[in-house]
């Protein structure tokens, strides 16, 4: 599941994945209703709109997340480089190395800080030195000044912030080409939300990051497009900036100044 | 009070006295049946700890009460009970794990869960018919170690099942959603995280099933257990006695002396359950500190 170079070239960069009339069903009751939209590359696209709108639901189709869930569905094509996440012959957990996510919760394995990080590439055959990704990816979750003196202590010792960005570097690990992030900063304080926002920053440059958010502050602080939704359905979608300022559809207005939601 | 007015004062003291007899009931409960089960105890001990000595333990049994000893039936019960702890936690806990972890949630596993929560409280001498029906005669395993092995690892399978699928069902799904989000395999998942996980709570369910096979008589009779046995088994294949059936066939006899000898092997038995337990325990207590 390489990219094809060149391939679906657009003017706002190369698209990563392209959601076709994606409906997301449990049970036959739909949840998601076809939504379409890009994700660029290199860009952090974040998905807005209040509680129960499905958005939490669309990143997990992202990944293929949602197969673990009874009775759900997937119609549309959601194409990654191209290539439709729910083909046929695509394996899912294929899709999940190249696809990471970072929940809700910090939820960091009982294990050492060390062993949170390298398990992932280790199960997947990572034969590259495992001490120099562990030291990368730490380093790229922010954390690493903070544990590098305590790699074998146990991940559940350190405090929700840093737990959170252990989960981060863990998924950073298996080098993926999109990180999906499900409201990431919803269960930590201000000073590690902020630290976590400084470094979505700087995962930019080598990530393509898209995140759910209750928060919609965060959405307009660190997106570069965001997405609106309600009800299931993708009110709009565009730059961050535009849905923010001046947004095409009333309803996006009223929610991003807070009038409703 | 100062911050409570005259009625609100006097409800708390009635929540109170109802909080203190609620304690004083269940102290009572519990002291009386740890009284209960401490005459039970004495009584044993006065009557069998002065046949319990060397001899006793690595004698076999014997016409004669001072010649007789449980050394078969102590070997026959470890050997039982290796065997058995070798069949069932195996069995048992792949079971509970195709259960929780890969079996889908339909009817059928709604089914097999039911189906097998009653036969945890099947008699035990309905297994002991059917291990003598199965073992003994059908696969010709004759009255051996073996039979019964595999017809107390039937017996105790369910309760195994049970507290292995409570003790997967506590390990939280983020754990998994974790793993598997890393491109983890279902097998993956279970065995590097789910299995260590629960398994602090596995063990408390194998040590309690082990500990009742140990003390299980009915059918181990029924699959023709020997009660005189004056050889100590050499492998599998070979006829046994076990703690339980030498008490058993002691009890049954007319003379008093026997009886005491009953009193020195429940002894025995005791030691060797709470020697079993102890070991478990600190088996799950250092694999649960490790996890922390």
């Amino acid at each position: 599941m390489n990219a094809p170079h060149g391939a679906n070239q657009h003017p706002q960069g190369e698209v990563v994945l392209d959601l076709r009339d994606v409906s997301v069903l449990y049970s036959g009751k739909p949840a998601v209703k076809k939504v379409s939209c890009q994700i660029f590359k290199n860009h952090i696209t974040s998905i807005i709109g209040p509680s129960g709108c499905g958005k939490s639901t669309l990143l997990r189709s992202l990944n293929r997340m949602n197969d673990f869930v009874d009775g759900v569905s997937i119609e549309g094509e959601l194409l990654f480089y191209g290539e439709n996440l729910y083909g046929k012959d695509v394996d899912p957990v294929e899709v999940r190395r190249h696809i990471g996510m970072v929940f809700q919760k910090p939820n960091p394995f009982h294990k050492s800080i060390y062993n949170n990080v390298s398990w992932g590439p280790s199960i997947n055959g990572y034969n590259g030195s495992m001490d120099e990704l562990v030291e990368r990816s730490l380093s790229q979750a922010a954390l690493w000044e903070e544990v590098k003196d305590r790699l074998h202590d146990s991940a559940l010792n350190l405090s929700g912030g840093q737990q959170q960005r252990l989960c981060i570097a863990r998924a950073l690990a298996m080098q993926p080409q999109v990180l999906l992030m499900d409201e990431p900063c919803s269960a930590l304080d201000p000073i590690s939300t902020a630290h976590i926002e400084d470094l979505l920053f700087e995962l930019k440059a080598r990530y393509t990051i898209v995140i759910v958010t209750h928060n919609m502050q965060q959405a307009a602080r660190v997106s570069d497009y965001t997405a609106f939704m309600e009800t299931g359905h993708l009110v709009e979608f565009g730059e961050t900036d535009q849905i923010f300022t001046h947004p095409n559809v009333k309803r996006t207005e009223e929610y991003v100044t807070g009038r409703f939601g | 009070m100062a911050f409570a007015t005259e009625m609100e004062s006097r409800n708390l003291q009635k929540r109170h006295r109802k909080a203190r007899q609620f304690r004083r009931l269940c102290a009572l409960v519990t002291w009386s049946s740890i009284f209960l089960l401490a005459v039970l105890l004495g009584q044993v001990a006065a009557d069998g700890l002065s046949w319990l000595d060397w001899q006793f333990l690595d004698s076999f049994p014997s016409r004669f009460p001072e010649r007789a000893g449980i050394k078969s039936a102590l070997v026959g019960t470890l050997w039982l009970s290796v065997l058995v702890a070798l069949i069932s936690i195996p069995v048992g806990v792949s079971s509970a794990l195709y259960l929780e972890e890969f079996a889908s949630r339909g009817r059928l596993s709604k089914l097999i869960e039911l189906n097998i929560a009653n036969l945890s409280g099947v008699p035990s001498i309905v297994y002991g018919i059917l291990g003598l029906a199965i073992f003994v005669r059908f696969f010709m395993l004759e009255r051996s170690l073996i039979a019964g092995a595999l017809t107390m690892s039937l017996l105790i399978l369910p309760t195994i099942i049970i507290a292995s699928r409570e003790a997967i069902r506590t390990v939280p799904m983020s754990i998994r959603y974790a793993a598997l989000s890393l491109g983890a395999t279902r097998w993956q998942t279970t065995w590097a995280h789910v299995l260590p996980a629960s398994f602090p709570g596995i063990m408390t369910g194998v040590i309690l099933a082990l500990s009742r096979s140990i003390g299980e008589t009915a059918p181990l009779i029924l699959i023709g257990a020997l009660s005189f046995v004056a050889f100590l088994p050499q492998g599998p294949m070979d006829s046994f006695t076990a703690l339980p059936i030498q008490i058993y066939n002691w009890i049954s006899r007319p003379q008093t002396e026997f009886h005491d000898l009953a009193a020195a092997g429940i002894i025995v038995l005791l030691a060797v359950l709470l020697l079993m337990n102890a070991t478990a325990i600190y088996i799950r207590n250092k694999t649960e500190r490790r996890l922390k």
